[in-house]
């Protein structure tokens, strides 16, 4: 029995139970779903051993939704517990788990998942390619990134979750003060779905430097391509940092060593550091693929070429180079000299500048366009204004001097929120509607679509705006409650109308995924926006091949100029055998043990952490050893495919 | 595009209204460095309002000029690649105004680090605030008093506070007077201020501690130096001296009202800061999962 205490969590509550029988009956619901639909062979032959690209994107897609859906509860639940003064809906350490896994679920388990998803969808598309370079790595990452959001996700009903904020700062997230295994659980699903990421990173890399199509230079790569390949290299720098700072916290918490404690010569502040170091170009890693999408959906929607290529470009690319030198900007009070924080400051409001360019580019595009409202479209020109009051509060905080008012308070908290929804999400919204026909050959329905766009956008207006003033009237975030005397309240509970609010805009995405599945007409045809880059020259849905011909590339909107100006994109005497990676059922083994490898970790279970890690190593043996060429698609397969979705291109 | 700026224009109803009702907390400074910082606030405020407003103006002459409805079935759009004096002025006006912003702040910055101005020659008032779960200790080794969640201070007076921490980091902020900072077990730092009103002021930790951190707060009081005097004179008649078990028991985890004691804790419990700084001899708080390595190191101050 004492073997089994530890598993119990440490501050149960009515709530808490409810989930488990939720999430248990969920689970067991599926599971008899699949087998008396006998999809278990489907599943495994089709899905969860698969190492197309496209998907894996579309996996990493549904995760992320899964996670939005997660941590957008998290949210619903804080703004409903401070939406009144003195409020009992949570208490304290309630509270402080749900910011906490709120922060962590939204940052790496849904918007890094999203991108990740959409770069996976996309990118090899983009450039005329087969595949990714390294397929099965592909399939890898997925799992990891998998199985390490699930780990973080039983947290709550098995052991604690996390409750030192998602900065986890030290000596706060140490055994001293944080004493639940919540923070182990951090330190393992980070550090896992981690090595996911940066492998990604790398296979990304490689692939947008090795395998574009015949033509297409550097500066002819679309422009979602190019951030895809800006985010990936800051991935490759950032990601050790945090898989590093990982481990040692890892070692403070479960070996006693003394890397972030305040005596014996471990020094907190270096966990600061660290984190943040790794943090700020997360931030970057997160908006970049962002922006590409946007100048991809402004374009395409205005259509007109994307004004200054060139400079959205070196944007991007100084953007990525100051993102290193911009973290100290997240503890200016940590009691540095005014030197330090000065010279910050001015890194932090660079960035001002080149974001700037981007925002006027896309404004130039738009000019003289001929501008369609379609749904990616109404986030890419909500995004615009939103994001700018983000991006200028942003420099706000940037200002050393004022940010010791704003640090630690609503008003950053507006900020952050105010660059991410806007940013990010919008943008994972506005490219999943936009390349949805290409992942699934229909479109979904725009008049559902624009309801979801006007409640996500109206709401957030509502939760967030509020946020800067309750900010500046001295709320510090991550307070459970307050007092009625403060005043805070009626904005609390605008913000907290406004979270609802959100929440039915997204309530309308998902109905609308399921009411395009069932009426959306199927017959669309290959390029339904009259877009520009090569994904949409090749058919809806996509063959496993991708081009039955690799396509000839003249510039960044190769396909636009084969409409328009004549260019020829295939040449029939092109078609060859196919060479295709095997699937592969070993990543999601090898996920799974990880899996375990890191449970067991949490909970110092050592014959489980031995056992996996042996299984792991084992699974590495036996890859290296593997004799695996993968098969070829004959030109006759290949003529067949094409027919059947419409006749060779 | 209605919709949507009748809901701007409700937001920046609402906006006005409120910050008409009672001024914010942060733009309502009672001392030179909250002021300083307010300046610095409404400057940027302006300055990106402008931005602001101009992105606004051109992102709906763009789209109401620009839409398909509006145009004829057959327009197709010219290609463009890019224009270098158009790129310039989009990149020289956000220099310039980076320029202007990067003076006031590393200026400002400057500023509020320093003893205010005005304040250079006088002898400032030391006080030690240090956090413990969840409270903050104000110890006067000159007035030889300390005081638990609530602070007196004399106006038109520099005012050194020492911040350190007797467990998380945690951020001293009264926003009235000046801008916070971080407490932390292993070191001091530093903030400098005064306040030109008297009056009660709100003041917090306002970095995330654990679980009482929302209710981690304490008064402030500023008042005349005559009042100060009589104050301090009144705890050193009728106050209990601060002895260390009691105040190890302070320490203990928990809320406590406001609290007075004789004499300071410093006197055997030193702050972190000269032989007792860096990372060996910070104080630490005694829990019952600290290593026997801390344990034998706390003997080692008695």
């Amino acid at each position: 029995m004492e073997f089994f205490e530890r598993f119990a969590v440490p501050h149960p509550s009515p709530l808490i139970y409810a989930s488990m029988v939720a999430i248990g009956l969920t689970v067991i619901a599926i599971m008899a779903g699949i087998t008396y639909f006998k999809k278990w062979g489907y599943l495994w032959r089709e899905w969860l051993t698969t190492v197309d690209h496209k998907k894996i994107g579309i996996m990493y897609i549904i995760s992320a939704l899964l996670m939005l859906f997660r941590g957008g509860a998290d949210a619903v639940m804080m703004r409903l517990q401070t939406a009144v003064p003195e409020n009992s809906f949570l208490d304290a350490q309630h509270y402080n788990e749900v910011f906490t896994t709120h922060g962590i679920v939204m940052i790496i388990f849904m918007a890094m998942a999203f991108i990740i998803g959409l770069m996976n969808f996309a990118v090899p598309l983009q450039i005329g390619a087969r595949d990714v370079a390294f397929p099965r790595l592909n399939a890898i990452s997925f799992w990891l990134y998998f199985a390490g959001a699930m780990l973080f996700n039983i947290s709550f009903v098995i052991g604690g979750s996390p409750d030192a904020g998602w900065t986890n700062y030290y000596p706060l997230a140490s055994n001293d003060f944080s004493t639940s295994v919540g923070v182990n659980y951090y330190n393992w699903a980070l550090q896992i779905s981690g090595i996911g990421t940066l492998m990604t990173g790398i296979n990304f890399i490689v692939t947008i430097l090795k395998m574009r199509a015949p033509g297409m230079k550097l500066m002819k790569m679309p422009m979602f391509t190019w951030s895809a390949l800006i985010t990936n290299i800051i991935i490759v720098f950032a990601f050790p940092v945090l898989t590093i700072a990982l481990l040692m916290g890892t070692f403070d918490r479960q070996f006693a060593t003394h890397f972030f404690t305040t005596g014996d010569g471990g020094m907190d502040m270096m966990w600061a550091n660290l984190f943040w170091v790794w943090g700020h170009p997360e931030v970057y890693i997160l908006i970049l693929p962002a922006f590409g999408i946007y100048s991809e959906v402004i374009s395409t929607f205005s259509r007109r070429n994307l004004y200054g290529y060139k400079s959205m470009v070196a944007s991007m690319v100084i953007i990525s180079l100051l993102s290193f030198f911009v973290w100290v900007h997240h503890f200016f009070t940590m009691g540095q000299d005014a030197l330090t924080n000065s010279i910050f400051s001015v890194t932090t409001m660079a960035i001002a500048i080149p974001t700037g360019i981007k925002i006027f580019n896309w404004l130039l595009t738009m000019w003289k366009g001929k501008i369609e409202f379609t749904v990616p479209m109404l986030y890419s020109v909500a995004f615009i204004p939103l994001f700018t009051i983000g991006g200028v509060t942003g420099v706000m905080l940037g200002m050393a001097s004022a940010d010791y008012q704003y640090h630690n308070t609503m008003f950053l908290v507006a900020h952050f929120h105010n660059v991410i929804i806007p940013g990010v999400v919008f943008a994972m919204l506005a490219g999943l509607t936009y390349w949805w026909p290409k992942m699934f050959g229909f479109k979904l329905n725009e008049r559902i679509g624009k309801w979801g766009f006007w409640n996500l956008t109206i709401g957030f207006c509502l939760a967030f705006f509020p946020m800067y003033i309750t900010g500046l009237d001295g709320q510090a975030r991550r307070m459970y409650t307050y007092s009625e005397a403060t005043g805070f309240g009626p904005l609390n509970m605008l913000s907290f109308l406004g979270a609802g609010i959100m929440a039915i805009g997204f309530i309308f995405i998902v109905y609308n995924v399921y009411y395009s599945f069932r009426y959306a007409p199927r017959n669309v045809g290959d390029d339904p926006w009259n877009a520009r880059s090569l994904e949409w020259a090749t058919h809806n849905p996509v063959p496993e091949y991708n081009f039955a011909i690799t396509p000839q590339v003249n510039s960044s909107q190769a396909f636009w100029d084969s409409k328009k100006h004549g260019h020829q994109l295939f040449n029939k005497d092109d078609l060859k055998e196919i060479h295709m990676p095997n699937n592969s059922g070993l990543p999601i083994i090898m996920a799974g043990l990880f899996f375990v490898f890191g449970f067991s970790f949490v909970f110092y279970i050592w014959p489980g952490v031995i056992l996996s890690g042996i299984g792991i190593l084992a699974c590495m043996a036996y890859r290296s050893f593997e004799k695996d060429d993968g098969y070829h698609i004959s030109i006759k397969e290949i003529k067949e495919t094409e027919d059947k979705f419409g006749g060779a291109k | 595009m209605k919709l949507k700026l009748t809901l701007l224009s409700l937001v920046f109803t609402i906006f006005t209204v409120l910050i008409g009702c009672e001024p914010l907390l942060v733009l309502d400074p009672k001392g030179p460095q909250a002021a300083t910082t307010a300046n610095v606030i409404w400057i940027s405020i302006a300055t990106m309002a402008f931005i602001v407003i101009a992105v606004f103006v051109l992102l709906v002459f763009v789209l109401f000029k620009y839409r398909a409805s509006k145009q004829s079935k057959d327009y197709e759009p010219p290609h463009i690649e890019g224009n270098k004096y158009v790129e310039g002025i989009i990149v020289g006006i956000p220099v310039l105004i980076i320029i202007f912003l990067s003076i006031v702040s590393v200026k400002s910055t400057y500023e509020v680090e320093s003893v205010p101005e005005g304040y250079e020659n006088q002898d400032p008032i030391v006080i030690y605030a240090s956090s413990s779960n969840w409270k903050w200790h104000f110890s006067y080794p000159e007035q030889d008093i300390e005081t638990v969640n609530y602070v007196f201070i004399p106006t038109n007076q520099p005012i050194e506070f020492r911040l350190y921490s007797h467990g998380p980091i945690t951020s001293f902020w009264i926003p009235q007077l000046a801008g916070q900072k971080y407490a932390m077990a292993d070191m001091i730092t530093t903030i400098n201020l005064a306040a030109e009103t008297p009056g009660e002021y709100m003041g917090r930790n306002a970095n995330f501690s654990g679980e009482g951190f929302a209710e981690n707060t304490f008064n402030v009081t500023a008042l005349s130096n005559d009042e100060f005097d009589t104050w301090v004179d009144e705890i050193h008649d009728t106050a209990e001296p601060l002895t260390e078990d009691e105040f190890n028991e302070l320490l203990e985890p928990g809320h406590l009202g406001q609290m007075t004691y004789t004499g300071t804790h410093l006197d055997f419990s030193p702050a972190p800061e000269g032989e007792h700084g860096g990372h060996d001899h910070g104080p630490e708080l005694e829990t019952d999962s600290s290593s026997d390595h801390g344990n034998s190191e706390h003997n080692n101050h008695e």
